[in-house]
């Protein structure tokens, strides 16, 4: 049973391997933002370690989302999609496979690139290590509903745009929820409520939401 | 269903929907304007002033209720748009499509009236209360569950995906109330709370009820004349439509 998904796995995988520029894009998308926003507010290294996580989680939501709009296009312009329904497995299971392979290339990245701009934004090791945490729970998040929009918006004229107006009302809650466990640790106490959400959130998000993408999907290739 | 009882599934046929909503909706239509007219004048003149905020109070007869609304809607739009989905009856789907409007319009109103009140009461015209910032994302649920309404061409289509977006969205709505809820507890404290009359009066109480009631009845008649009208759209080839419209009448 596993095995369809894992040559899946590999195929997306091995696809964005060939072309690092769209992962890079996105990472590089995160970096830019966030260093746009000193310049807006100023160099002050106190009022700017008292934004960072707010910032720094509103450019990693942003920028998950300028991805997502890859998630199912290529597959549905070559008609890699339409086969995919016709797999004896269940397309849930399918659409879930392309997201984690979506983490791995999007998500991931952010994740492991978030120290270095948590150091400019002046944050301490102990916040930095808080801030890694709440977005590896997160970003799978903001994947997995994100497909959602994706997949609703496949084929549609100006798509992306049409995916932010959908997706980021939803993004809230992981938003509060990450940003508010950085800021919890600032401010001296503990951040284990607001990852016991997040994860509680993303358990929740693992078990719905690929079966809502994948009735998207089939509704719109119907 | 039973022999006696109404066949209430007859009214799933378009043709029959259309009649029985042209035949109902003068009489919401009347009940409408007199309900808006008699809590108006109770909540306007009977009523009187609060004792902490004078006459600015007034506007919760429009505000309570539109936020209300703003809400159910939401939930009931779900609602029609989960039975087209699944059993793929087509007036849920113009139903749905019907309500999202008029939420919109209701969840809307209710963020601009607590503008207003918020001005003179609090001192500002907005802040990021757990309840003002829900209720902002549940209008952006709305905007974005039009969009994608009008985006897709194909009306079967558009009704599906709009469909698993608005069942999306009412699984939300609880999760996103609570979450800023905590955003808003944990960060700030209670710098603004809502500062209620100790007890409502009974004159208050029964104004407000009736204004609830006539944005029930202005939803229904409002709602019936826009699936009206979509159902003429989108039947336009049909017979029942030619029939209808070639009568001369409405």
């Amino acid at each position: 049973m596993f095995r369809p998904l894992l040559a899946l796995l590999r195929r997306d995988l091995t696809l964005a391997l060939r072309r690092p520029q769209d992962a890079l894009t996105v990472v590089g998308f995160f970096v830019v933002v966030v260093a746009l926003f000193p310049l807006g507010i100023g160099p002050d290294p106190e009022f700017l370690r008292s934004l960072a996580p707010g910032v720094l989680w509103v450019a990693a939501l942003l920028a998950v989302m300028l991805s997502l709009e890859r998630l199912f296009s290529d597959d549905y312009r070559d008609g890699t999609l339409e086969q995919l329904l016709l797999v004896p497995e269940p397309m849930g299971l399918l659409v879930l496979t392309k997201i984690f392979a979506h983490w791995l290339i999007t998500g991931l990245p952010l994740v492991l690139i978030s120290p270095l701009l948590a150091i400019q934004l002046n944050l301490r090791p102990d916040e930095i290590a808080i801030l890694m945490l709440a977005l590896l729970i997160g970003t799978p998040i903001l994947s997995l509903i994100g497909a959602i929009g994706a997949a609703l918006t496949l084929g549609l004229r100006g798509g992306g745009v049409l995916i932010a107006l959908l997706i980021l009302p939803l993004y809230a809650p992981p938003l509060i929820l990450g940003a508010g466990a950085v800021d919890a640790v600032m401010h001296g106490s503990s951040a284990q409520a607001h990852l016991s959400l997040l994860g509680a959130m993303m358990v929740f998000a693992l078990f719905a939401t690929p079966w809502a993408t994948a009735a998207a999907v089939r509704i719109m290739l119907d | 269903m039973s022999e006696r009882g109404i066949q209430w599934f007859r009214f799933t046929a378009p043709a029959n929907f259309y009649d029985l909503a042209g035949r109902l909706i003068p009489w919401f239509a009347a009940v409408t304007v007199a309900l808006f007219a008699v809590g108006l004048y109770l909540g306007l003149v009977v009523a009187p002033p609060d004792y902490q905020q004078g006459d600015s109070y007034r506007i919760i007869y429009i505000h309570v209720p539109t936020a209300w609304m703003g809400m159910f809607l939401y939930v009931l739009m779900a609602v029609y748009a989960a039975i087209g989905l699944i059993w793929r009856i087509k007036m849920a789907d113009v139903m749905a499509k019907a309500i999202a409007p008029t939420g919109a319009l209701f969840t809307f109103l209710s963020l601009w009236t607590g503008a207003l009140w918020g001005r003179p009461t609090w001192g500002v015209y907005w802040v990021w209360d757990a309840r003002l910032t829900s209720m902002l994302i549940l209008l952006f649920l709305y905007l974005g569950y039009m969009a994608l309404h009008a985006a897709i061409d194909d009306r079967q289509r558009a009704s599906n995906a709009s469909a698993v977006l608005a069942m999306v969205g009412v699984v939300n709505v609880p999760i996103i109330y609570f979450s800023v809820q905590w955003w808003n507890t944990l960060h700030q404290g209670a710098s603004i709370t809502v500062t209620d009359a100790p007890t409502m009066a009974t004159i208050m109480f029964v104004t407000l009820m009736i204004m609830v009631l006539a944005a029930w009845m202005y939803s229904v008649t409002v709602v019936l004349a826009r699936a009206r009208v979509e159902l003429l759209e989108r039947e336009r080839n049909a017979r029942w439509v030619q029939e209808r419209l070639e009568g001369g009448s409405k």
